[in-house]
């Protein structure tokens, strides 16, 4: 508390008033910098969009105007339809996440709890699938795909391999929430109170790292959502993999565009409404 | 409930501890860090296991319950309100665990934040409140179950003073209404003394001495519980019989047991009295102010004695005539004195 007060009253107790005007200089210098470099990235970041949208509304000759690729996202027949790649994607995105977070809350909780010794283990085995490249986790995955295949053709199955893959996302959005809480105490306070362990992670703990929870749903939902390689390797149809056939057989590939930018809109949302949710939670708290 | 009694063998942190709280009574335990204070409250509350020993309450013996079905409310020394959830919420927490419908909830919840003088707060989180405030409102959370014993965890070392003292005298008003049998954990000798009926002092795992705030300040067991309790002063004396001589002075040992010879006689700093000397005279209790702190009421000075130096607390009044540099005759008290075991030459004074 002393230090913040003395950094805050330092110009004003100065003598001088050089090193003031030296700040204020600084300050100004510092927020030109801030809006090049904000104008700067909004350009990196929206001018593929722009040019994408401007693709996605091309005619059948060049530089005409048409919305036929946007209605086409409805109508384009396949094989197989693309509606039907929409939904097993936004499926795949849905169950990918359910499943991670199911697996992995109680899990980290229970370990930050009752058994710490197996954490670092556990966060190298969390991270473990960010450090082998997609290609060659499918030469693994094959085998045991042919096996699922037995059973289930649904490229619903995917999930599995997914949930390896959204582990060390996941992993790092909620152990960022569990280090911002004192998980100890927290718990040692519910557990005189009479509540069991079960109680003490429902109750107490989770509810706490609610956006946490939120961030890790984001990010392996998105993976779900633009996920190529492994699809396309082990023979399932996304809505990547379909994106990338309509590119190749198409003539109209504007379809292509639409669909993505599409995409692109709804992980945009979702990602809105995560940290709206996230925000209005706290502001309730107030 | 009959009382408390429980025993721990074996363990490094508790070395065989003893101790009997009885119904409606608050002890405190107090030491320096790492004397296992903590660490019984822990075991108590079934926070962690003990190796050893047994812990009862009452007639049951609760040595294998888990700390979910103890019964004991503790307040800790970290913050540890639930984020998510009001001061009414929390102080309910206990209750809606214990499946009591919601309108009687929230009405023992509003009592017991009445009690902490918190009942306006009841809609507030804690990230709300000031530190003082989300203690309290933990330690209305932790009666509100009704438990058979209140641990309180140095529930009071994260406030600053002001509040810390106001906070102390109202858990004490607070446990007496109430006449919870409470344990008190603290490594603040002020704390431990203004508020219990026994103190028990630790050092290493032990109980040193359990008795009533004022024997463990005036009579303490051992050298340990004199040094810890309050100042004390290291002078080098010789025993014989039931007196030690320090410079020249005798005074009466409070263990008349003590083997003769040299020794290190404990002398508490208000049984020190100094007087302005111009005579110029060096005896073994004449000296030179070497400083002085002013402590409010009262200050604590410094002499200078040549071959050692000795704390005495005057009040500020007489203290103000003794600058630093003046000359003094000293006078010591004949109050029981305790003699250290450990009979080092060095005689200075210790906090």
């Amino acid at each position: 508390m002393a230090a913040v007060t003395s950094v805050g009253e330092a110009p004003l107790a100065a003598p001088v008033r050089r090193p003031r005007g030296m700040q204020a200089g600084r300050r100004r210098r510092l927020n030109a910098f801030r809006y090049v470099v904000f104008v700067f990235f909004t350009l990196f970041f929206l001018l593929p969009l722009l040019a994408m949208l401007r693709f996605s509304l091309e005619g059948s000759t060049l530089g005409t105007w048409s919305a036929s690729a946007w209605t086409q996202i409805w109508s384009y027949q396949g094989p197989p339809p693309l509606m039907s790649s929409v939904e097993i994607t936004l499926e795949l995105a849905v169950l990918t996440s359910v499943v991670t977070l199911v697996l992995l809350v109680p899990t980290m909780i229970w370990i930050r709890l009752r058994v710490r010794w197996i954490s670092q283990p556990f966060e190298f085995l969390c991270l473990l699938p960010l450090t082998i490249p997609a290609i060659s986790l499918v030469v693994g995955l094959a085998p045991v795909y042919n096996k699922i295949r037995h059973y289930e053709l649904s490229a619903l199955m995917l999930f599995f391999a997914y949930v390896i893959l959204a582990l060390p996302y996941a992993y790092r959005a909620l152990a960022a929430g569990l280090n911002a809480i004192d998980v100890k105490t927290l718990s040692e306070a519910a557990r005189s109170l009479g509540a069991s362990w079960f109680t003490v992670m429902v109750r107490v703990i989770a509810p706490n790292m609610r956006q946490a929870i939120l961030n890790a749903l984001l990010l392996s939902a998105s993976l779900a959502l633009g996920e190529f390689t492994i699809a396309y390797t082990l023979l399932y149809t996304n809505l990547q993999v379909e994106l990338y056939s309509i590119d190749r057989n198409t003539p109209n590939a504007s379809v292509i565009f639409s669909t993505s930018l599409a995409a692109l809109v709804f992980v945009f949302l979702l990602l809105l409404i995560v940290s709206y949710a996230g925000r209005r939670r706290r502001r309730g708290m107030r | 409930m009959e009382g408390l009694s429980r025993r721990y063998g074996e363990v490094v942190a508790l070395d065989g501890l003893d101790l009997t709280v009885h119904a409606g009574e608050l002890v405190t335990l107090l030491g320096p860090s790492g004397c296992g204070k903590t660490t019984t409250l822990r075991l108590l509350a079934g926070l962690e296991d003990a190796d050893a020993g047994q812990i009862t309450v009452g007639e049951t013996d609760v040595t294998r319950l888990p700390a979910s079905k103890r019964d004991m409310g503790m307040v800790f020394q970290a913050y540890s309100l639930f984020p998510h959830m009001t001061a009414r919420q929390n102080v309910a927490f206990g209750l809606r665990l214990r499946r009591i419908g919601s309108a009687q909830r929230d009405k023992k919840a509003l009592e017991m934040l009445e009690l902490v003088g918190l009942a306006e707060q009841a809609g507030r989180y804690p990230h709300q409140l000031s530190g003082g405030q989300q203690q309290r409102v933990a330690l209305a959370r932790a009666l509100a179950i009704e438990p058979q014993v209140l641990l309180l965890d140095e529930p009071l070392s994260a406030l600053d003073a002001k509040v810390r003292g106001q906070l102390r005298d109202q858990i004490r008003r607070i446990q007496l209404d109430v006449g919870i049998t409470t344990l008190f954990v603290t490594h603040d000798q002020e704390e431990a003394l203004a508020i219990s009926d026994r103190v028990g002092v630790m050092q290493g795992g032990r109980i040193e001495q359990l008795a009533p705030p004022t024997e463990v300040y005036s009579r303490p067991a051992t050298s340990f519980v004199a040094e810890f309790v309050g100042l004390t002063n290291r002078l080098a004396g010789t025993v014989s019989g039931s007196t030690v001589t320090v410079r020249g002075r005798d005074l009466p040992l409070v263990d008349i047991s003590t083997a003769p010879g040299p020794a290190i006689a404990l002398v508490r700093p208000e049984a020190v009295t100094l007087a302005s000397d111009s005579s110029g005279d060096s005896g073994p209790l004449t000296g030179t102010v070497i400083a002085s702190t002013f402590l409010g009421a009262t200050s604590r000075v410094t002499v200078d004695l040549g071959d050692t130096t000795i704390m005495a607390q005057l009040s500020t009044a007489d203290a103000v005539e003794l600058p630093a540099g003046s000359r003094v005759s000293l006078t010591i008290r004949p109050d029981p004195v305790l003699v250290s075991a450990d009979a080092a030459p060095a005689a200075e004074a210790e906090a």
